[in-house]
């Protein structure tokens, strides 16, 4: 991680390598149906995390790095109903990261934890609380409803990207790109010359922009067509994004029939998508992007689902040629920095707020996470799923960590009073 | 979290030293920085003095001030203290000490239906921030602490103050001694028992704990350096393969002595816990008073090993031996 920055000015959280993460925040760590009866080793914010399920169907995240050698737990075994089993020594923990079974002695050492993340499960989504567990508060989960409510249908995917969580927030902030960057699906000329609208309040940004009586861009033809098959006419077209700190973006999408009164509120005449965005850090340049798209008309055509499943697949995927690209570009330019536009607005306050979540955890229980540990916590992780999937049983040759040692000082604890309590027991 | 750190030493500034209860003080400490606020359960590490040599000593952290930047922790003075907490005791306002970020061993899990803490006299130390920390959370809980006496008793009103009728005292001279059955009924079923107390009390709890069948990872505890079953007299021990032969008196452990006269051991937590400086018991006099957590009570009663870190040996009068006369306490070991 670059040095912190002191403030929350906008001349410093506009920087190219603005790329802090809060800690004190729910992450989707997967989509529901990805965490089973196995063990899914991921990084989440710069710390190694294993997921399963236990047989009741509880998600369970454990820090894959058991407490005896670090070892990833993530190569190890399920046991019984909620246990997972190291792979090295065979430390048992249960799901709240606690120590059942210890090898070759009979008693369990009281300290033999591992921390286990507070998990919700959500609108089709596993999310970790990665800070503080004290204050893992479910209410903080994004409402993300349309992608599992009988109202709306859709789908969508998991895309890992080569770049830092802040500049798909970005992309998805500014649709100006739309123009440029997906010309052929659903840019359009109005999308960069039409004013757009910005507020804000402590956890979210919302900027809206309307196009009256546009042309329609083939990919919302299309979905118009669904419902109103033969109306070739001009339409209201929409985008009403809204970002949820740290790292969700909902955008409402759509279009009416031109003049039907979709701007004032009367959208009967017309289709209404939403794109589902949350973005979870896995290192300071790297994350994970889960996607989706809901629709509210024709609900039973899974056909629909599918073709708009794998078309915004198509859309994200140029997105995503284009923030790597990005990525690497301020990587490759130490020295300089943005120019930020007004365009950038939406994702300049974006920042700001991440910025101030991000003070605010200053001096908290949460540990700052190095570029250096998540990317050493990457590389483990790719380790594992390597070994996971050559179904390797063998574990690495002990060399293990250097055991602190601190020569010539005693450890004990202070010893207490004979009995206190004693006598009365 | 719950992965041992590495400790990272820090300089602090002693704000504050007085008696809470009879033979308890409470040391307040600022320390030159602090990463982060000490979760529920965590101690820190001290260095001090303990017969002019250096030495470490850990306490929980009780609370920090209201601004977050001061350690509060509270110290019982020793009957047979090996001198850290007399150290303790007489630090003042305004001395610097040495000691390390919050370290945790001992965390607190959140949502669980129910908790009960338990303290037994000086253990209150590691529960006071969990019951704040479940208040917060308005989580359900009952707050038991147990001690022969009340003004024993350190932070007792406050902790009345604080948790009200979730609160319950049992103190052995007002005839309300800890009925430990009870305690462990008292656990709703998925709920968490955490104790902190002297070695009777917690293995009063394990066992019936054990009885009444309840998930072993339920109850958790934090090993305090046991007290032990008596108070710890010199004894001597032999290692004859290397032709040692050392008393070791009442305020260094075996561990210690055996270090002094050149004896090569293992160790790693210096506090019962790991098992790594274990020794091979050939010959007693006497009784083995096991003060460690790495053996299981059956192991114990064998007695053909100890941990050297903790374990003392007492005469075979002190414990109680039919027909002890007054010969010393002597074992005779051998090492890896
Ligand atoms: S049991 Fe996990 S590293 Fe040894
Ligand atoms: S050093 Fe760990 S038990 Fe003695
Ligand atoms: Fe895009």
């Amino acid at each position: 991680m670059s040095t912190p920055l002191p403030s929350t000015s906008a001349a410093q959280t506009g920087h190219a390598t603005f790329r802090h993460f809060p800690l004190n925040a729910w992450f989707a760590a997967a989509w529901d149906h990805e965490v089973g009866r196995n063990l899914l080793a991921k990084t989440i914010a710069g710390k190694p995390i294993v997921m399963y399920r236990t047989t009741k169907g509880r998600a369970v995240a454990l820090a894959d790095a058991c407490w005896h050698r670090l070892s990833p737990l993530s190569m190890g075994k399920l046991r019984g109903e909620d246990e997972i089993m190291c792979g090295y020594h065979g430390i048992c923990y249960d799901a709240d990261g606690r120590a059942t079974f210890m090898p070759a002695q009979e008693t369990i050492n009281p300290s033999a934890t591992v921390h286990s993340y507070p998990v919700v499960e959500k609108y089709r989504y596993v999310w970790v609380w990665t800070g503080d567990p004290a204050l893992a508060d479910e209410s903080l989960v994004p409402d993300l409803h349309m992608n599992d409510s009988p109202d709306w249908a859709g789908d969508g995917k998991t895309i890992h990207v080569n770049c830092s969580y802040q500049l798909i927030i970005d992309n998805l902030m500014d649709l100006t790109h739309e123009q440029f960057v997906h010309g052929s699906s659903i840019g359009h000329e109005s999308l960069s010359e039409s004013d757009f609208e910005v507020t804000h309040d402590e956890r979210t940004v919302t900027v809206t922009k309307w196009m009256h009586g546009i042309e329609p861009p083939p990919f919302w033809k299309r979905n118009l067509q669904d419902r109103f098959p033969d109306y070739e006419g001009l339409v209201d077209r929409w985008q009403i994004i809204t970002y949820t700190a740290p790292s969700t973006v909902t955008i409402d999408v759509g279009v009416a029939k031109a003049g039907t009164g979709a701007p004032e509120g009367d959208r009967s005449q017309g289709v209404t998508g939403t794109v589902i965005n949350t973005m979870t850090p896995e290192t300071d340049s790297t994350c994970f992007y889960l996607w989706a798209f809901a629709r509210d008309w024709c609900l039973d055509k899974q056909v629909i689902t599918t073709r708009l499943r794998e078309g915004v697949s198509g859309v994200f995927f140029e997105d995503e040629v284009m923030l790597e690209a990005q990525q690497r570009g301020i990587e490759a330019n130490p020295g300089y920095d943005f120019y930020n536009l007004n365009i950038d607005a939406g994702s300049m306050w974006t920042r700001r707020v991440v910025q101030r979540l991000i003070d605010a955890e200053r001096g908290t229980d949460v540990e700052e996470t190095t570029e250096r540990a998540g990317n050493a916590a990457v590389a483990m992780t790719a380790v594992t799923e390597a070994a996971n999937a050559a179904g390797a049983n063998d574990t690495p040759n002990g060399t293990g960590l250097a055991a602190e040692v601190e020569e010539g000082v005693a450890r004990h604890r202070e010893q207490p009073t004979v009995g206190l309590m004693g006598r009365g027991l | 979290m719950a992965a041992t750190t590495h400790k990272r030493w820090r300089k602090a500034r002693v704000l504050d030293v007085c008696e809470v209860a009879e033979h308890v003080r409470q040391v307040v400490l600022e320390p030159e920085y602090l990463e982060a606020p000490a979760p529920p359960g965590s101690h820190i590490d001290i260095g001090v003095y303990v017969n002019g040599r250096a030495d470490i000593r850990s306490y929980s952290v009780v609370g920090m001030g209201a601004y977050g930047n001061e350690l509060m922790l509270g110290v019982q003075l020793a009957r047979q203290s090996r001198g850290g907490s007399a150290f303790m005791h007489a630090l003042r306002r305004g001395q610097e000490v040495q000691i390390t970020q919050p370290l945790q061993n001992f965390p607190l899990n959140y949502g669980k239906p129910g908790y009960v803490l338990a303290a037994g006299g000086i253990g209150i130390t590691a529960l006071v921030a969990m019951g704040k920390a479940l208040k917060v959370r308005g989580a359900d809980y009952r707050f038991v602490y147990g001690a022969r006496s009340r003004s024993l008793m350190a932070f007792v009103d406050d902790l009345v103050a604080e948790h009200g009728d979730r609160m319950d005292l049992r103190i052995d001279a007002d005839g309300s001694s800890l009925d430990v059955p009870a305690l462990v009924d008292g656990v709703p079923e998925g709920g968490e028992l955490y104790v902190c107390g002297p070695t009777p009390m917690l293995d009063a709890i394990k066992a019936a704990w054990a009885k009444a069948g309840r998930r072993p990872a339920d109850l958790r505890f934090e090993t305090f350096g046991s007290s032990g079953r008596f108070a710890p007299e010199p004894f001597t021990v032999k290692i004859p393969r290397l032709g040692l032969e050392t008393v070791v008196s009442h305020d260094v452990s075996m561990l210690e002595a055996l270090e002094a006269c050149g004896a090569d051991l293992m160790f790693d937590c210096r506090r019962g816990e790991c098992g790594l400086c274990q020794v091979k018991v050939l010959e007693l006099e006497g009784v083995i008073d096991h003060r460690d957590v790495f053996l299981s009570d059956a192991q114990h009663e064998v007695n053909d090993r100890l941990q050297s870190c903790v374990s003392r040996v007492v005469s075979p009068r002190t414990g109680g031996l039919s027909g002890a006369d007054g010969q010393p306490a002597a074992v005779t070991i051998d090492v890896p």
